[in-house]
C-alpha cells in the first residue's frame, strides 16, 4: 500500500474517532433571551422559549430521537403496547427513576399529571389535546371525579384508553403537557409551580430572580448516566438582542436564544469569521395570508386562486433578508406528509387578472388586509398590498396589536385578508393532522378559533378523521399519503396563500460544542441536555 | 395640620381608586381576549372558554371590578394570568431594582445638570453658555434607545469599562442610570440656568453685592438656595416617572425593573399585573406629592400648610 495513502487513512480515522469522542462533561453555558420566561409548569407553559427549558427539569414517557421527529421511549421502558382495536395503550415506567425531591416516580404520578392537564383549574392550554382520552370530557365538564380512561396498573404500569383510535396520540403523549410532575411539589408550590418546578429531568432549577436569570444545575442522580453533559446552564433574560450579540462576540453569552438580531443579520451572515458559529434550519411552520371564504368576492374560488397567483413571494422573502423558504403548499418540508412534488401557484399577475375578469371582477374590488404592527409585518403587508393592487384589488391595511388581529381574524365575516406574520402556524407535534384540525377543519371554523378563512369542507374533515384511525405502523405510509392528498385539495380550494416557511438562524460561541440538530431541534429548539463546551 | 393631612390622604385614596378604575376599564375595552392569550393558538375554543371561566372573565365588568376591589382592600393584588404568580410577589421583586435605577438616574441628572446650568448662567451670552445649552438640547432630545445602545457599545464593548447589561452592583447600574441621567440633565441644566438668571436679577442680590459680598458668597448664600426651589419640584416629578418604570432603558440593559414587568404584561394582556403596576405607581406618585407638600414649607417658609 502506498505510504501516503496509509498516512491519509490513519489521519482520517483519527479525526473520525475525535469527532465521535464522547462530549466533554462539565462546564457551564449562558443563553440569552429578550423576553422573560413566563412559567416552567409543563402543563401551562407553551411557547418556543419555555418548551425547551421545561425539558431540562422534566421528562415524559416518550421523547424524540435527537434532531428528528422519530418517537423514542424516555421514562417508559419501551414504546407502549397498543391494543388490536387501536384504542388502548399500555406503558411501563422505568423502575427507580427519582424526582428531584428523592421520591420514586410511580404509575399514579403519570395518571395525576395527565389528569392535572385536563383539570380546568390548571388552565392548561393543552387541555384539548387530551380530551380524546376516554372519560376525559366528563371529567372536564365536572361530571366525573376521575378520568375513566387513565389507570395505574401496579407500581409501574399505566394504561390510557381513547374514545377512538388516534394516529397522532403518541405525539401528543410526547408533548410537554404530558411531562410527569410530583403531586406533593405542585401542592407545596401553592399555585406557583411555574416558578418552583420540580421534576425528574437532567437539570434542577436552583435560582430564578424574577426578570434577571434562571440557573440550572446538573441533576447528579439522573437516571440516564450519560446526561446531561453540562454542569450548569444560565438563562439570562431581558437583554436587548443587539446587546446580547455583543456579549456573544465577547464570550459572555454562548447562545443567542432569539437567533441573530435583524439589525446585525446581514453583517454577521456575510462575515467569514462567524461561519462556523451560525446554524440555519427551516422550521416546521408556515406563514400565510388567509382569504376569508365567507366574505364578498373571496367566496368565489376563482378570486382566491387569482390572489394566489398575484402574490410575489420572492419579494416577501427579500423583506425578511431571505430568512425563509418559499412555500408552495401548506405543509412545511420537515412535516411528515409533505409533498415535494406540489407545485402550488406560479406568480403570474396576467393570469390572475384574467381569472378575476372571468369571475366578474375585471375592475377589481375593495377589501381590507389585517396585519400585526410589529416590524417587519407592516412592510410585508405593504408588499402584499402592492401585488394585489397590480391585479386591481384595492386592499387597505389595518395594522394592529397581535391580540386585536387574532380577535378580528377569529370572528366570522370580519377580516377578509389576514397576514399571519408573527402568528404563523407552527407545529404542536410532528404530525400533519396538526396542520388540519386546529386551522383548516370545520371543527375549527368557529368564533375565537384559528381557522381564519372560516373554511369548512365536510368531506375533507371526514377523510382526515378516517386517516387518523390508521394506527398500525404498517398503515402509516398510506395515512401520510392521504394527508398529502388532503392538503393538495386544500391548496386547490385556496383558503390561504402559503408564503414561506421560516428559516431559523442560531448563533453560538466558539467554545460551545453543538451542531444544528442541537440548536435547531425540530421539537424543543435547543437540546440543552446535549450541549457541551470545549475544554 | 392634622386637617390638612386628613384631606390630602383622602384625596390620595380617591386618586388611587380612580387610577384602578380607569386602567381596569381601558384594559377591559381592548378588543382582545386575555383567555386566548393565556391559552395560546393551539388551544381549542372549549379550552379557551373554560380558561375564561376559571379567570372569572365571563362575568360582567362591574362584577369583575368589584371582586378586584374587594381583594385589593385586603391587600391582595391577584395573580398574574400568564404566570399564576401573586402580583404582589412580582411587584416586590422589581421594586428594589427600580428604586436603585431611580436613585442613580436622579443623582446623575443633578450631578451633570446643575453644575452645567450654573456655569451657563454665570457665563451668560459667552461660549460656555452656548455650548452647554446646545448639549442640554441634544441630551434632552436624544432618543433613549439610541443613547443607551451607543453608551453600551462605546463604554462597555469598546473600552470594556462596564458590564454589557444585566443586573448586579454599581458597575451594572452606571450605564442605565447614565442614559437616563443624560436625558434628564438637559432639562435640569436649562431649568437651573433660567432660575439662576432670574434670581440673579433680583433686588436682594444687588443689595448683597452692594454690601461687598464676594461673587461666590452671593451665589452660595443667596442665589442658589432660591433658585433650587423648582428643582425640588422637578425631582418629585422624576421620582414618579422613574418609579413607574422606564421601559426602553430597562429593555436595552436587561434591568429587572417595573417598566419591563408592565411592558411584558401589556403584550399578553395580563390585566392583574398591568393594574397592579399602575396602582403602585399612582401610589408612589401621590406619596411623593404628599411628601413634597410637607417638604416645601421646610425649604421655603413662605409656603404654608393649607
Amino acid at each position: 500500500m502506498n505510504r501516503y495513502l496509509m498516512v491519509g487513512i490513519t489521519l482520517a480515522l483519527s479525526t473520525f474517532t475525535l469527532a465521535q469522542a464522547a462530549p466533554t462533561r462539565g462546564g457551564s453555558v449562558t443563553v440569552s433571551y429578550k423576553d422573560d420566561v413566563t412559567t416552567l409548569d409543563p402543563a401551562v407553559g407553551y411557547d418556543i422559549q419555555n418548551w425547551g427549558i421545561e425539558k431540562m427539569v422534566f421528562d415524559g414517557l416518550l421523547d424524540y430521537e435527537v434532531g428528528t421527529t422519530k418517537l423514542t421511549p424516555r421514562l417508559a421502558t419501551a414504546m407502549p403496547k397498543v391494543s388490536s382495536d387501536g384504542k388502548t395503550y399500555t406503558f411501563t415506567l422505568r423502575p427507580g427513576v427519582k424526582f428531584h425531591n428523592g421520591r420514586e416516580v410511580v404509575a399514579s404520578d403519570v395518571v395525576y399529571s395527565l389528569t392535572r392537564v385536563l383539570d380546568p383549574k390548571t388552565k392548561s392550554p393543552g387541555q384539548s389535546f387530551y380530551t380524546s382520552i376516554a372519560g376525559a370530557q366528563a371529567f372536564v365538564d365536572g361530571k366525573a371525579k376521575t378520568v375513566s380512561g387513565l389507570k395505574a396498573v401496579g407500581k409501574y404500569g399505566v394504561t390510557v384508553a381513547l374514545e377512538a383510535p388516534n394516529a397522532a396520540f403518541l405525539n401528543i403523549m410526547a408533548m410537554n403537557f404530558a411531562f410527569v410532575v410530583p403531586k406533593e411539589a405542585v401542592a407545596a408550590a401553592n399555585g406557583d409551580f411555574g416558578h418552583k418546578p420540580l421534576g425528574t429531568g437532567p437539570f434542577k432549577l436552583t435560582s430564578w430572580p424574577s426578570g434577571q436569570q434562571l440557573v440550572f444545575e446538573r441533576n447528579p442522580s439522573y437516571y440516564l448516566p450519560s446526561l446531561p453533559y453540562l454542569d450548569k446552564v444560565t438563562i439570562k433574560v431581558g437583554l436587548d438582542p443587539s446587546v446580547a450579540f455583543l456579549s456573544l462576540t465577547r464570550g459572555e453569552v454562548d447562545i443567542l436564544g432569539d437567533g441573530i438580531p435583524p439589525a446585525q443579520f446581514l453583517q454577521v451572515v456575510k462575515d467569514p469569521k462567524y461561519k462556523a458559529s451560525i446554524f440555519s434550519q427551516t422550521t416546521v411552520n408556515t406563514s400565510y395570508m388567509s382569504l376569508n371564504t365567507g366574505v364578498g368576492p373571496l367566496k368565489d374560488l376563482r378570486v382566491r386562486q387569482a390572489i394566489n397567483m398575484a402574490i410575489n413571494k420572492t419579494k416577501v422573502l427579500r423583506i425578511i433578508n431571505g430568512r425563509g423558504a418559499l412555500a408552495k403548499g401548506y405543509l412545511p418540508p420537515l412535516m411528515p406528509g409533505y409533498d415535494a412534488s406540489e407545485v402550488g401557484y406560479k406568480y403570474d399577475p396576467a393570469a390572475a387578472k384574467a381569472l378575476l375578469a372571468k369571475a366578474g371582477f375585471a375592475g377589481g374590488f375593495d377589501t381590507v388586509l389585517y396585519t400585526t404592527s410589529t416590524d417587519p409585518n407592516p412592510r410585508i403587508a405593504q408588499s402584499l398590498q402592492q401585488d394585489l393592487a397590480a391585479v386591481g384589488i384595492r386592499a387597505s391595511i389595518k395594522s394592529q396589536a397581535q391580540s386585536t388581529v387574532t380577535e378580528a381574524a377569529g370572528t366570522k365575516n370580519t377580516a377578509p385578508l389576514v397576514w399571519s406574520g408573527g402568528m404563523a402556524w407552527t407545529q404542536d407535534f410532528p404530525d400533519p393532522s396538526d396542520f388540519f384540525w386546529p386551522i383548516l377543519s370545520c371543527k375549527s371554523a368557529v368564533q375565537g378559533g384559528y381557522n381564519w378563512p372560516f373554511y369548512c369542507d365536510k368531506a375533507l374533515d371526514a377523510r382526515a378523521a378516517r386517516a387518523d384511525q390508521l394506527v398500525a405502523p404498517a398503515q402509516q405510509v398510506a395515512r401520510l399519503k392521504e394527508y398529502a392528498s388532503i392538503f393538495a385539495a386544500l391548496n386547490k380550494q385556496a383558503p390561504w396563500v402559503p408564503i414561506y416557511h421560516e428559516v431559523r438562524y442560531m448563533m453560538k460561541s466558539e467554545r460551545l460544542v453543538a451542531d444544528s440538530s442541537l440548536l435547531n431541534d425540530p421539537i424543543h429548539n435547543i437540546d440543552y441536555e446535549r450541549l457541551s463546551v470545549s475544554k | 395640620m392634622l386637617g390638612f393631612l386628613g384631606s390630602r390622604l383622602l384625596q390620595s385614596l380617591l386618586v388611587l381608586l380612580a387610577a384602578s378604575f380607569i386602567t381596569f376599564t381601558l384594559v377591559f375595552l381592548l378588543p382582545a381576549d386575555p383567555a386566548r392569550m393565556v391559552a395560546g393558538p393551539s388551544a381549542s375554543v372549549q379550552t379557551v372558554t373554560s380558561i375564561r371561566h376559571e379567570m372569572g372573565l365571563d362575568r360582567p365588568f362591574l362584577g369583575q371590578y368589584g371582586a378586584y376591589l374587594g381583594r385589593l382592600v385586603q391587600g391582595d393584588l391577584g395573580r398574574s394570568y400568564k404566570q399564576n404568580t401573586p402580583v404582589s410577589t412580582l411587584l416586590a421583586s422589581r421594586i428594589g431594582p427600580t428604586l436603585q435605577l431611580m436613585l442613580g438616574a436622579i443623582a446623575l441628572e443633578l450631578l451633570i445638570g446643575l453644575p452645567l446650568g450654573i456655569w451657563a448662567a454665570l457665563s451668560r451670552g459667552r461660549w460656555p453658555d452656548t455650548v452647554v445649552m446646545g448639549l442640554a438640547f441634544l441630551g434632552a432630545a436624544a432618543p433613549q434607545f439610541w443613547l443607551a445602545l451607543s453608551l453600551v457599545y462605546l463604554l462597555a464593548y469598546r473600552f470594556n469599562l462596564f458590564p454589557l447589561g444585566g443586573y448586579g452592583g454599581l458597575s451594572h447600574l452606571f450605564l442605565p442610570a447614565l442614559t437616563l441621567g443624560i436625558g434628564g440633565a438637559g432639562w435640569y441644566a436649562r431649568m437651573m440656568r433660567s432660575q439662576l438668571l432670574e434670581v440673579l436679577s433680583q433686588d436682594y442680590i444687588r443689595t448683597a453685592r452692594a454690601k461687598g459680598q464676594t461673587a461666590r458668597g452671593v451665589l452660595i448664600g443667596h442665589a442658589l438656595r432660591n433658585a433650587t426651589l423648582p428643582i425640588a419640584t422637578m425631582i418629585g416629578l422624576d421620582i414618579g416617572t422613574f418609579m413607574g418604570g422606564v421601559v426602553v432603558v430597562e429593555s436595552v440593559f436587561g434591568w429587572p425593573g417595573l417598566g419591563r414587568l408592565v411592558w411584558d404584561a401589556i403584550r399578553v394582556i395580563d390585566i392583574p399585573i398591568i393594574v397592579g403596576v399602575v396602582i403602585f405607581s399612582a401610589f408612589v406618585i401621590t406619596l411623593s406629592n404628599l411628601l413634597a407638600d410637607f417638604v416645601q414649607p421646610l425649604i421655603d417658609p413662605r409656603v404654608r400648610y393649607r
